[in-house]
């Protein structure tokens, strides 16, 4: 019987050096979709490849034999010997698998709880699959499901509403105090990667300018360049301040470079428009006495560092609420697997005595020699009267609500009874629907 | 039964001003949408008991306490939706839905019946006057919520104690903003509203200006205003100070309007506790 697998490994299991020689490029992974769908006994199959994890989901046949198949695909398609590998791969089946799939894309299986980037991931893994057509009806169903999901936890939890980066941080302070960003002016006093990072988020958050300053002019120069932006000499950063809104400073000075007087003289030169100073350096550049100005907002790296903490916290709780959400979705998409699973049963059922009541027909027509078209419409309609009332209760308790017990038993006991082929004929569900009302008539060819 | 329609509307504020609280609180979208829906419903109730009282009464029927207490609380909520619809600040709500409620409500618990209106108030000037100042008010009350938004984010924000504040109210920028729209609307209605006022008190009194009370504190509460406009426009005054001045702004309206009203008594008189 067809089961979701998935066989991974993320950055809890597998160093960088392992991840990077499974992981799979752009270019490749039509390649390697379509060497995975070519297996024998996986029937659908969907990779997802980021920096922190690779992760290779499929439809397969037969349960932990699948786990065997992807792993053996794995090793294969990256030239890595399967001994070096199975220390770092997890496997889910079914409903783990569910579970798995709906807590990666929710991003709380991430390195850093909700971070918003690892959906997009894993819609294109699933744009991958759909070009190349390796995905199927149950894993279309299972990924569409998996992006709902991930949208009932964003909009139903603050999982991924609070900044946990310094950078965030720094954007999302700034919007509280500026509102809109795009009329507004960054300056960068000092070179250094957090505030080169936080500089590169303000800007793309939409900040209109940059101004640069350094000590050494060049440097400053040369960074311009890099952002865009216009270089400042340091001597006269005084007359250029006004014109910034959002200030990041991380100079080497061992004392502040702006005093609490000369942000004052600024703020009244700017009437008053609203001043957000980030000072990232230590020791500090900027006076922290200035944050008692009016519209003059100072933070520096232990605020931000405290903000971040205090986010990571409402992130841990409201990551609680996201698994009741999950958990509850688990339920519900796998009640929709297994009336996946019955109805191809009943497909092949009938497909089976349909097989048989033809070559009885055909042996009792022969017999009768030239029968009139009369009795030859007798023998056929008992024949198929004979087949839908026997097969009437087997496929109404297949098709009942069951309670309490796994449809899935019911299914593998109808299976191993009338020993029905393991291949399902495609587009199995829409046989189903049309199986009844031929009943009546099969015999009428 | 438009006396029953008065004063039932402060239902549908109470329950409307609760599902604000209630979305300021657990940010349910959905609580936001009822909230505004039950406070459309109540306005429009509000200004149908209106419309019927006028023709009931012959008068303009913003007269008596009961219906200048339920006036505020129209024009209130007018204005708050009307914000609401340009600025999408729902959570302003939650504090602008809480004073409609309270005009309404004590004004549910006044004599509501229609009198004999006296002579002098017998005039075209009485909805020019009286409509142009309970709409310049309303405004003010909704500066006065946007400067308590503003206040209350300013604090997190200096103190970087970021708490449930810091994530539910819109950013100082833009509570600054509505602040400065609110002046530019509400000012213009205040002053035409006492300059009509002056006009229509020269045909009533025979006087332009005669410093009865509420004149007194209608041009102290005008001046305020005016401080804080002139200030904003020249040098700059903004965000807290901007702010602070506007709920200072807000109570002078108030003294002006009940606390005149009822402690010190002159020629405006019409509306005490007893009509």
């Amino acid at each position: 019987m067809s089961e979701i697998v998935i066989v991974g490994l993320n950055h809890r299991t597998a160093p960088v050096e392992v991840r990077e020689r499974l992981a799979f490029a752009a270019d490749t992974v039509g390649h390697a979709l379509r060497g995975l769908r070519e297996r024998d006994g996986i029937e659908e199959g969907v990779i997802l490849s980021t920096c922190n994890r690779v992760e290779v989901c499929v439809l397969s046949e037969a349960g932990y034999k699948g786990v065997e198949h992807v792993k053996d695909f794995l090793a294969g398609f990256h030239g890595v010997p399967i001994g070096e590998l199975s220390d770092h791969l997890y496997h889910y089946l079914g409903e783990e698998a569910v579970r798995h799939l709906f807590r990666v894309s929710s991003s709380l299986d991430s390195m850093v709880l909700g971070e918003p980037q690892i959906l997009g991931q894993v819609k294109d893994a699933y744009g991958y699959a759909c070009e190349f057509k390796s995905i199927g009806p149950v894993l279309d169903k299972f990924f569409t499901k998996a992006f709902s999901v991930a949208k009932r936890v964003r909009t139903e939890t603050r999982v991924a509403n609070s900044a946990v980066s310094v950078s965030y941080a720094a954007v999302e302070l700034a919007k509280k105090i500026l509102g809109d960003l795009t009329d507004k002016v960054v300056m960068l006093i000092g070179a250094g990667e957090m505030c080169e990072l936080a500089a590169r988020h303000l800007l793309s958050a939409g900040a209109k300018g940059i101004l640069i300053t350094n000590r050494t002019f060049e440097r400053a120069v040369h960074l311009a360049e890099e952002f865009e932006g216009t270089a400042v000499r340091f001597e006269e950063l005084a007359t250029h301040l006004k014109r910034a809104d959002i200030i990041l400073s991380s100079t080497g000075s061992p004392h502040f470079i702006l005093k609490r007087g000369d942000v004052e003289a600024v703020i009244r030169i700017r009437r008053n428009r609203p001043m957000f100073f980030i000072d990232m350096a230590v020791p500090r550049d900027i006076d922290p006495d200035a944050n008692e100005i009016d519209n003059v907002y100072v933070y520096d790296i232990d605020d931000l560092n405290n903000v971040i903490e205090t986010n990571l916290e409402e992130r841990l709780r409201e990551a609680e609420l996201a698994e009741e959400i999950v958990v509850a979705e688990v339920a519900g998409f796998r009640r929709w697997l297994d009336s996946q699973q019955v109805t191809p049963t009943i497909v092949s059922l009938r497909r089976k005595f349909d097989e048989v009541r033809q070559a009885e027909v055909a042996k009792a027509l022969s017999a009768l020699g030239t029968a009139d078209p009369k009795t030859r419409k007798v023998v056929e309609s008992l024949a198929s009267s004979i087949l839908n009332k026997v097969l009437h209760s087997p496929i109404a308790s297949l098709k009942r609500e069951t309670d309490g017990r796994s449809p899935m038993e019911m299914v593998t006991a109808v299976r191993e009874i009338f020993d029905l082929p393991e291949e399902e004929a495609e587009g199995a569900p829409e046989a189903a629907e049309r199986a009844p009302e031929q009943g009546g008539n099969v015999g009428g060819q | 039964m438009h006396t029953v329609l008065l004063k039932v509307t402060a239902l549908f504020y109470l329950v409307g001003a609760l599902a604000y609280l209630h979305f300021i609180f657990t940010l349910n979208e959905r609580s936001a949408k009822v909230g505004r829906m039950l406070l459309l419903i109540g306005v429009l109730l509000h200004g149908a008991g209106f419309v019927a009282r006028y023709f009931v009464a012959g008068y303009t029927p913003i007269t008596s306490l009961f219906e200048s207490l339920s006036f505020s609380a129209f024009a209130i909520v007018c204005v708050f939706l009307a914000f609401e619809l340009r600025y999408h600040l729902r959570v302003l709500g939650a504090f602008v839905a809480p004073l409609a409620f309270a005009f309404s409500v004590s004004a549910a618990f006044l004599p509501g019946e229609v009198r004999a209106l006296a002579p002098a108030l017998n005039s075209y000037w009485l909805p020019v006057h009286v409509i142009l100042l309970f709409f310049g008010n309303a405004v003010f009350a909704v500066a006065f919520g946007a400067a308590i938004m503003y206040l209350l984010m300013e604090k997190e924000l200096k103190t970087k104690k970021m708490g449930a504040i810091f994530k539910r109210l819109p950013s100082l920028d833009v509570l600054d903003d509505i602040n400065y729209r609110c002046m530019t609307i509400g000012f213009p209605l205040l002053t035409l509203g006492i300059i009509t006022g002056s006009i229509w008190a020269e045909y009533a009194w025979g006087s332009y200006w005669s410093w009865d009370p509420k004149e007194v504190w209608s041009l102290i509460t005008w001046l305020l205003y005016a401080a804080l406009l002139h200030g904003r426009m020249t040098v700059g005054w903004r965000g807290r100070k901007a702010a602070i001045l506007a709920i200072v702004g807000f109570c002078s309206i108030l003294f002006t309007f009940l606390g005149v009203n009822l402690l010190l008594p002159g020629l405006h008189t019409y509306t005490n506790l007893s009509g």
